[in-house]
């Protein structure tokens, strides 16, 4: 068996960590790229949203390089992603593939339900070894969250931006090669250490935009065309609510590992949206009135073309903007976007931001 | 009364005596009932938009029962549809701006209270849309000078503890007795059931609503071509998004027949063959009705409408059109879509209808197994 799954950003790390330390062979889809969106263009929906495309390309990709099983969360909606793993496989069928299909189910079931369905197509999975294998996954997790978070931080501070992009993405290779749990926490540092000795502006200090919206918009750098990292370039320090191991923890283990942030800052969206409405548009309220309150200058909602609970957080960010009095920019992704636009867009954000900085006697550079 | 006569008739209104004899009464109460008038209580306005196809009587008699008086939009036209347009975030879907359109006709119209339900869920483990679960708010936040909204959420995935606490958290509210306000919405469920009644003796919810309000309709008979047609309610039913659709097929001499006019156990059944349940109680019901309609010898092809953006629909077509055998043909509409396109297409579609019907054929795609739409 090669199991294969989609990407989300590098999630890939942990999640090959975690099937290979359970000894299977594992098959990691090549990394996004406009063949990757075309071919899952090409067969997909028309109006379907694109993670979908996107997972549908990672597939056929990992397909072609021999993978024979697919890996796939699933879900109980309101938000499409639930029903995403079904329609793949009609897909994947049509097309003439022979693989099958293993979905995780939440919170229906869990990780456990994995480990069954690995021992039913026959490969012994001992309680040790799944236990060993999740904390490794885990620890990567955390080292990736921190990684991104470093990235952040750095990347509008240092003088030689190419310089932290290239050292951060090292440091992603280096977790994925680690076999070792104890070595992560020391490559970690030394990343940081290599950071740290960059060149770095002292002031004025960067203007702090909140990125919030559909998670997978979020983790994938291809789904938003590399957003983070262009407002790193542009001088702005990116500041986030939504990470990889948080959603990892309430979709596949049902919330039990740590108790998320996420749920504590809900609160915050209380008189705007009184519901949740599925996937993370409660979350992108809550978590833009959490910033609003912060130190954070203004918010990016990222989501892909007609996704439905971010237009629902859309709609009620309107009103957020006016009272709460912090600048909301939404942008939405689908296969046709061009990069030069965006950064158009994300320069005119950001000097708006400047300007009525300034206005208000707060001095930020640029 | 009407509960009277619909205890006579039960439920069985199928056969065309009782359906005479159902629209003769039913006549004669509503002309009844505007004779008493009840003294008018506040004003609470309906927009005649999104789910007012499924529940309108159910709402209406809840609001008579409690003697308020109720208002309702007027069927969608352009000003409703532009206005709502202009309002609406850009990216929502055609019917959500329509819902706007018709909220706002109504604040004007100097109503107390609009009437914007949170339907999380009608059914168990069952949602319709993240929209649907944030309306009240998304209204709440783009359109000034709303009069109060009646938000209440409707979640019966948790079974009905849940609407019966915010039934009588309102009625706190407003000064009104817990116990009779549960009371009402009790009784206002059976017109749902009787609503859903009248539409399996052939007709729309629509046109239901039109007969349950008191006036009479023929049954339609079948037609040179039988096409299923699928889609939400508050597309199908709205001739103005749905580019009056079935206007257009009957003049082509189609008859249409639509999901809510089959019988539901047969729809659930044949929607529960797939490997997963489907989540979107509509989704659900059209997959159901896809199927028994592709199984149904009466019916000659399919056809589905949907609105540009519906996120469940861009995924339910999908399931549908590659399990299907009959013709197939999806539809998609919003707010810039022309009239002499649609005719077009239903044209091309009809005409290969009655040449396929005319001709013995074998029901083999010329594409291989199976063809795409790009």
């Amino acid at each position: 068996m090669r199991i294969t799954f989609p990407h989300m950003g590098n999630s890939h790390i942990a999640i090959s960590s975690l099937l290979r330390e359970l000894g299977l062979d594992v098959v990691v889809p090549p990394p996004c790229t406009r063949r990757t969106l075309e071919l899952g263009a090409r067969y997909s929906p028309e109006f379907v949203c694109l993670p979908l495309k996107l997972n549908l390309g990672n597939m056929l990709e990992a397909l072609e390089k021999g993978a024979d099983t697919v890996l796939m969360a699933g879900g109980w909606g309101p938000c499409r992603f639930g029903y995403y793993a079904q329609i793949e496989r009609d897909i994947l069928e049509d097309l003439g593939h022979s693989f099958q299909m293993i979905i995780i189910e939440a919170p229906d079931s869990n990780i456990l339900q994995l480990i069954k369905q690995v021992r039913n197509l026959g490969i012994k999975v001992s309680w040790r070894q799944l236990y060993s294998a999740m904390r490794m996954a885990w620890a990567k997790l955390k080292a990736i969250d921190y990684l991104e978070e470093r990235m952040h931080y750095w990347l509008p501070r240092a003088i030689n931006k190419i310089q932290v992009e290239k050292t951060i993405s090292l440091g992603f290779k280096r977790i994925d090669r680690c076999s070792e749990q104890e070595n992560i926490p020391r490559i970690l540092e030394d990343v940081e250490q290599q950071l740290s000795l960059l060149p770095a502006a002292t002031a004025p200090a960067p203007l702090r935009i909140g990125l919030v919206g559909e998670i997978y918009t979020i983790l994938e750098p291809f789904a938003n065309y590399n957003i983070e990292n262009q407002l790193g370039r542009l001088g702005s320090e990116v500041v986030r609510t939504v990470y990889m191991s948080q959603w990892v923890n309430d979709h596949l283990f049902g919330g039990y590992l740590s108790a998320s942030s996420l749920q504590n800052i809900l609160k915050y969206a209380d008189p705007y949206l009184k519901s949740w409405v599925g996937g993370h548009g409660r979350e992108t309220v809550a978590s833009t009135v959490q910033f609003a309150h912060g130190d954070v200058d203004g918010v990016i909602q990222v989501a892909p073309l007609t996704c439905m609970p971010e237009i629902v957080a859309q709609a009620v960010l309107n009103k957020v903007q006016e009272v709460e009095g912090i600048p909301v920019m939404t942008m939405y992704f689908d296969e046709h976007a061009g990069e030069a636009g965006i950064i158009t867009r994300l320069e005119a954000f950001l000097d708006m931001i400047r300007w009525k900085n300034a206005e208000m006697g707060k001095i930020s550079y640029g | 009364m009407l509960d009277k006569i619909n205890n006579i008739l039960g439920s069985d209104l199928t056969t065309d005596s009782a359906w005479a004899g159902y629209c003769n009464r039913k006549n004669h109460v509503a002309l009844e009932g505007q004779k008493i008038k009840q003294k008018s209580g506040p004003r609470v306005g309906i927009p005649r938009a999104l789910f007012y196809y499924h529940f309108f009587p159910q709402w209406k008699r809840f609001f008579e029962n409690l003697g308020w008086e109720v208002q309702v939009s007027p069927p969608t036209n352009k000003a409703i549809a532009n206005e709502g347009i202009a309002e609406a975030v850009s990216e929502a879907c055609f019917p959500v701006k329509v819902h706007y359109g018709h909220s706002l006709y109504l604040s004007r119209q100097g109503v107390d209270l609009i009437f914007a339900p949170r339907l999380i869920s009608i059914e168990r483990r069952s949602y319709i849309c993240p929209k649907f679960m944030g309306i009240p708010d998304m209204l709440r936040a783009q359109i000034k000078s709303l009069p109060p909204l009646f938000d209440i959420s409707i979640d019966l995935s948790q079974g009905s503890r849940h609407l019966n606490r915010q039934l009588r958290q309102w009625a706190l509210e407003t000064g009104l007795s817990p116990h009779q306000v549960e009371q009402a919405w009790q009784q206002a469920e059976r017109e749902t059931d009787y609503l859903n009644s009248i539409c399996r003796a052939g007709f729309r919810l629509g046109e239901a609503i039109r007969i349950w309000e008191g006036h009479p309709m023929a049954k339609k008979g079948p037609a040179a071509l039988n096409i299923g047609v699928l889609g939400h309610c508050y597309t199908l039913n709205d001739s103005f998004v749905n580019l009056n659709l079935f206007g257009r097929l009957q003049e082509m001499g189609v008859n249409a027949v639509t999901v809510e006019m089959a019988d539901p156990d047969l729809v659930h059944k044949a929607a529960d063959q797939l490997p997963k349940r489907v989540f979107w109680t509509v989704g659900r019901d059209l997959v159901g009705g896809a199927l028994v309609y592709d199984r149904d010898p009466a019916i000659d092809g399919i056809i589905y409408m949907t609105c540009f953006g519906c996120g469940p629909d861009s995924m339910v077509a999908k399931v549908i059109e590659r399990r299907m055998k009959k013709p197939f043909m999806l539809l998609t509409v919003d707010e810039h879509s022309g009239e002499a396109g649609l005719i077009t297409r239903l044209e091309a579609f009809c005409d290969m209808l009655r040449r396929r019907r005319d001709r013995v054929e074998d029901n083999i795609s010329p594409h291989g197994k199976f063809s795409y739409s790009h």
